[in-house]
């Protein structure tokens, strides 16, 4: 079962850039690409801990602004020869509002 | 004796023909006459050059030092008026010239429409460098230009223009583009995007007369339209040049005729180029001419060799149109077609068979498997077996992947990758095995890709292919996997067609992801930024997260905050409102930067806009510690208290610094001061460097300190503090708007020269735009960020919280 929470409005989130939302787990990054597509991916690069939302959006990918690792928004998967991936979180757009998936959170916190 | 040899005609025949003689150590007193004011160069590239693309330094082939090298007698803007074959002598406008064997060369004349208002000023033909400057000077934005002639030359004529800002109509006596060349629907496709880049095409129209008193001023079509113009361009066809033939009593058909051997009907002349016809044949193009070369060269070294022409294919020499044709293509009794069209995407591509056989390909909009199918025409080898994925190229053969480069490494060893200098591919894996490991050696080695340029990319995928890991493409890579081009390339093109939006730039110069990478669009946000100061608005989110959040990221996600501290002075008040904003914010270390200023390490994100607006309240500014831009003005002490001072060099810091902050630049840069020689400012490593003496203030460039050390190279020396802020604002800004982003001043100035850039600030005229157009941009950009920003606090911080929620 998924449980979605209103985040923000999409007007939040610049395009082409990203938000945080913060979560007992850490940080999530909420991304809106130049299409208004979003996408949110745990905020934590599995290379050196890099911040993705600070990374250049482009396409349905990110780079990460501390050594330019390139991750799919999609899969959370990371591109081309560097390998690891980061958690991916479903998210909805109804009506201009952004809805995040936030069973996992909640079953993780009280496991 | 050294035999003489005369030449008529310096162009692309005759000039390969010299090096072929030479390179095979003929012993020839050789005589050059050319009509052009100029030796040898690449006349094909004249459309670059009118696009803007290349200069016409680039294109020249044969250099004042390579005739001197073979001692050939230059007679360069001496035309040939009569040749004497009774007595062997040529004779141009300086007098005669005795030869033992004569070489014509002389090319064609471009063909001009009989009609009223032809001799009138502002009307060019497109052949030569004079008719390429004349459209250049002429294709200012909002000039109107017309071409006449809508095939090869025309339509790269009228590409060039327009992309210079010039507003231009192609008038088209048939009823589709290209006709020799293309068949109806890809002379459609064509038609559409030269539209689109806002030419207008107008087909089935005859020109009836060229309107105007002192210049043009219109053209008129028969069906009455009148198109306004300040240039027309005849292209509608060239005629073998072939007066001094006639006059000669050579024999002569359309062209001169001539035999297996290049020889003319008077055994001592011999002719080649567009200028002759060999069995009932014209030449328009220059691979054959390169055949008849090595011919020519041959016989006259007294070698036995024969010409036979070779198939030739075409390519539209227009950044961003792909069009591709080989063959006869015409519809005739006996022919099938095989055709693909993917309209959203802009491809067509046309396969037509006799038999089994291949014998003709038009292409759009994808032409990576040209050189396949133009090599199954030559072969004519039967196709029956892979007819049923024949078009979709040599990929699907056999159901291969679709590797990027499986269509070349699907050739065999005789397929010709450079067309224009006949090179197959075989030649150039030998030559690659043989160590020339980089394109320019290649081309050195094969002349593969040195005519036109347009198989530069196949060259390097059969380098690719053969060298494997040790293959790195040319030293001048394009800027990104994104596209092709190179950092140069687009910096002149988004000058030259006025792109002033990424999306603009990456839709126009064919952009091969959505979005570009992290690493082409700061690029291109820059470039946007320098060029068009008043007209682009900044992109944030292609600035890379230093200066989009305008401090430096440290390793952990938080920032660092360096405030202004002009020239490296500041006071108590500054130092206390420091003290107190490292407190209020917990500021885990406070440090003296290399740069005589303080930095605050380790400061939240959240807690950005409130320390800024700290700091702003007590009249500081960001330090710019983190841009590609201004950083610091280091000085030393001067005459206001050292003892051997010899100017004011704290106060000239403060000024520059003032003068500078806020600018966008290439890269960093850094400047410093030094009061006398003894250069305690270290200025004499830094980007720009003012070293002060009793007489004035010498400045220099170029300097560096970082992962290389270098000192500064002089630049020149003034005597006033005005000056000295005219001459670095202007360097400055030269810099600015000719530099590849990333590059620091002294990368620069390695590639353009120091001599040029100092030519540029020492022309007062020159000086003075530089700074107008410095300070035009500064009047947008010299802002701070810091004050900017903090105003929008929310923005900085988590746009949700659901620690509560998600622990409930
Ligand atoms: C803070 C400072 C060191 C210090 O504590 O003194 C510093 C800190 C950094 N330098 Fe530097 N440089 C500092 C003075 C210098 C100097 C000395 C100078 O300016 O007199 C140099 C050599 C001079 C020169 O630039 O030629 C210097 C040459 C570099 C380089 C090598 C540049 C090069 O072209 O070779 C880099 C790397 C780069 O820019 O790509 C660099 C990059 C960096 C970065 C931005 C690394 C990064 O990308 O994160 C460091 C940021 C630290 C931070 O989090 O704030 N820093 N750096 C100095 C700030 C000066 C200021 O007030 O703005
Ligand atoms: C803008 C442009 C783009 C082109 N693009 C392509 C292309 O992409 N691919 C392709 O294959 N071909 C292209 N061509 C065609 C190609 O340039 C010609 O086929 C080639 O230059 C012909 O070579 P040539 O040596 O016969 O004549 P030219 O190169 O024209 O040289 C002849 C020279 O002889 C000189 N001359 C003439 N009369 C006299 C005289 N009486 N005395 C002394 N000198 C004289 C002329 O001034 C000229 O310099 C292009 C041509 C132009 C103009
Ligand atoms: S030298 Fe500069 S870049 Fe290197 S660790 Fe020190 S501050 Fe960082
Ligand atoms: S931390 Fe992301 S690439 Fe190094």
């Amino acid at each position: 079962m998924s449980r979605f929470i209103d985040i923000a409005a999409l007007e939040d989130i610049p395009r082409q850039g990203a938000r945080l939302v913060k979560t007992a787990l850490g940080c999530i990054a909420v991304f809106r690409t130049a299409d208004d597509r979003v996408f949110a991916l745990e905020d934590r690069c599995p290379h050196k801990g890099g911040p993705l939302s600070e990374g250049i959006v482009h396409g349905t990918s990110v780079t990460c602004p501390l050594h330019a690792w390139v991750f799919d928004l999609n899969t959370g998967q990371a591109q081309g020869a560097d390998e690891g991936a980061v958690q991916t979180f479903a998210v909805q757009l109804t009506a201009g509002r952004v809805l995040l998936d936030a069973t996992r959170l909640a079953r993780r916190s009280a496991a | 004796m050294k035999q003489k040899l005369v030449v008529i005609g310096a162009g692309m025949a005759s000039g390969r023909m010299l090096e072929a003689l030479f390179e095979a150590g003929g012993n020839f007193d050789v005589t050059l006459f050319n009509a052009e004011p100029r030796g040898n160069y690449n006349r094909l590239m004249l459309s670059p050059v009118l696009s803007g693309e290349k200069t016409y330094d680039q294109i020249v082939t044969h250099d004042a030092a390579w005739y001197q090298a073979h001692g050939v007698d230059c007679r360069f803007g001496e035309p040939v008026v009569k040749i004497d074959r009774t007595n062997r002598i040529v004779t141009s406008n300086t007098g005669g010239v005795p030869y033992d064997a004569l070489v014509i060369a002389t090319g064609s004349a471009p063909f001009i429409v009989p009609v009223p208002g032809k001799d009138l000023p502002g009307v060019v033909a497109y052949r030569d460098l004079e008719d390429t400057n004349a459209m250049i000077a002429a294709s200012k934005p909002g000039a109107r230009a017309v071409v006449i002639g809508g095939g090869l030359l025309g339509l790269e004529a009228a590409a060039g223009m327009a992309a210079r800002g010039a507003e231009v109509t192609v008038i088209h006596l048939m009823g589709h583009l290209m006709e020799r060349q293309l068949d109806p629907a890809a002379g459609y496709l064509l038609q559409k995007d030269l539209e689109r880049r806002g030419i207008r095409i107008h087909c089935k129209g005859a020109t009836k007369a060229i309107l105007g008193t002192d210049r043009v001023e219109a053209v008129l079509l028969e069906d009455g339209t009148v198109y306004p113009a300040d240039l027309v361009c005849m292209a509608v066809g060239i005629r073998p040049e072939v007066r001094l033939a006639n006059d000669a009593h050579l024999e002569v058909g359309r062209g001169i005729t001539v035999d297996d051997q290049m020889r003319t009907s008077d055994p001592a002349i011999f002719a080649l180029g567009e200028c002759v016809e060999h069995d009932k044949q014209l030449f328009g193009l220059v691979a054959p001419l390169y055949d008849q070369a090595k011919v020519l060269a041959a016989t006259l070294l007294g070698q036995q060799a024969a010409f036979k022409p070779v198939q030739t294919a075409t390519k539209l020499k227009v950044t961003g149109v792909d069009l591709f044709s080989a063959g006869d293509f015409a519809d005739a009794p006996g022919r099938e077609d095989i055709v693909f069209r993917d309209p959203g995407r802009g491809v067509y591509k046309r396969l037509i068979l006799e038999g089994d056989k291949l014998i003709g390909a038009v292409m759009y909009g994808d032409t990576a498997d040209g050189a396949w199918f133009f090599d199954l025409i030559k072969q004519g080898k039967p196709i029956t077996d892979q007819r049923d994925t024949l078009i979709f190229g040599p990929a699907f053969q056999g159901g291969a992947q679709t590797d990027p480069l499986a269509a070349v490494a699907a050739l065999p060893p005789e397929a010709e990758i450079c067309g224009c200098n006949g090179v197959c591919k075989g030649k150039i894996v030998t030559a690659i095995g043989g160590g020339a490991t980089t394109l320019d050696a290649v081309r050195m080695a094969t002349k593969a890709s040195a005519s036109c340029g347009t198989c530069t990319g196949l060259v390097e995928q059969v380098m690719a292919l053969t060298l494997g890991d040790r293959f790195s493409a040319n030293t001048n890579p394009p800027m990104c996997k994104c596209t092709d081009h190179t950092h140069e390339d687009v910096r002149r093109l988004i000058k030259s067609m006025g792109l002033k939006s990424i999306p603009a730039v990456m839709q126009e110069l064919g952009w091969k992801t959505v979005g570009g990478c992290a690493s082409c669009r700061p690029a291109l946000n820059y470039y946007l930024i320098a060029d068009w100061p008043t007209e682009y608005t900044d992109d944030r989110q292609s600035r890379f997260v230093n200066e989009r959040n305008h401090g430096n990221i440290q390793k952990d996600g938080t920032y660092s905050v360096v405030p202004r501290m002009w020239g490296g002075v500041t006071t108590p008040a500054e130092l206390r409102a420091i003290a107190d904003a490292a407190d209020r914010y917990a500021v885990p270390m406070v440090k003296v930067t290399g740069g005589q200023r303080i930095d605050l390490l380790g400061v939240k994100k959240e807690d950005l806009p409130a320390i800024w607006s700290d700091l702003n309240a007590a009249g500081m500014v960001s330090g710019h510690a983190y841009a590609k831009g201004l950083r610091t003005v280091k000085t030393c002490v001067g005459t206001e208290f050292c003892r051997f001072g010899t100017q004011d060099s704290t106060g000239l810091g403060i000024k520059l610094e003032k003068l500078l902050w806020g600018a966008w630049t290439p890269a960093k840069v850094k400047l410093g001061v030094s009061g006398c020689p003894r250069n305690c400012a270290e200025a004499t490593c830094k980007d720009i460097g003012v070293v002060c003496v009793e007489s004035g203030y010498e400045i220099s460039v170029a300097g560096a300190a970082g992962m290389d050390v270098r000192e500064t190279e002089f630049l020149c020396k003034v005597t006033t503090e005005a000056e000295v802020m005219e001459v670095i604002a202007a360097f400055t800004q030269l810099y600015r708007e000719n530099a590849r982003y990333l590059h620091r001043i002294y990368k620069w100035v390695a590639k353009v020269g120091l001599d040029w850039c100092r030519a540029q600030v020492e022309d007062p005229a020159t000086r003075r735009a530089l700074y107008d157009r410095f300070m035009l941009s500064q009047s947008v950009y010299q802002t701070d960020p810091w004050a900017e920003l903090a105003a929008k606090p929310a923005d900085w911080a988590p746009i949700a919280d659901l620690t509560l929620r998600a622990a409930e």
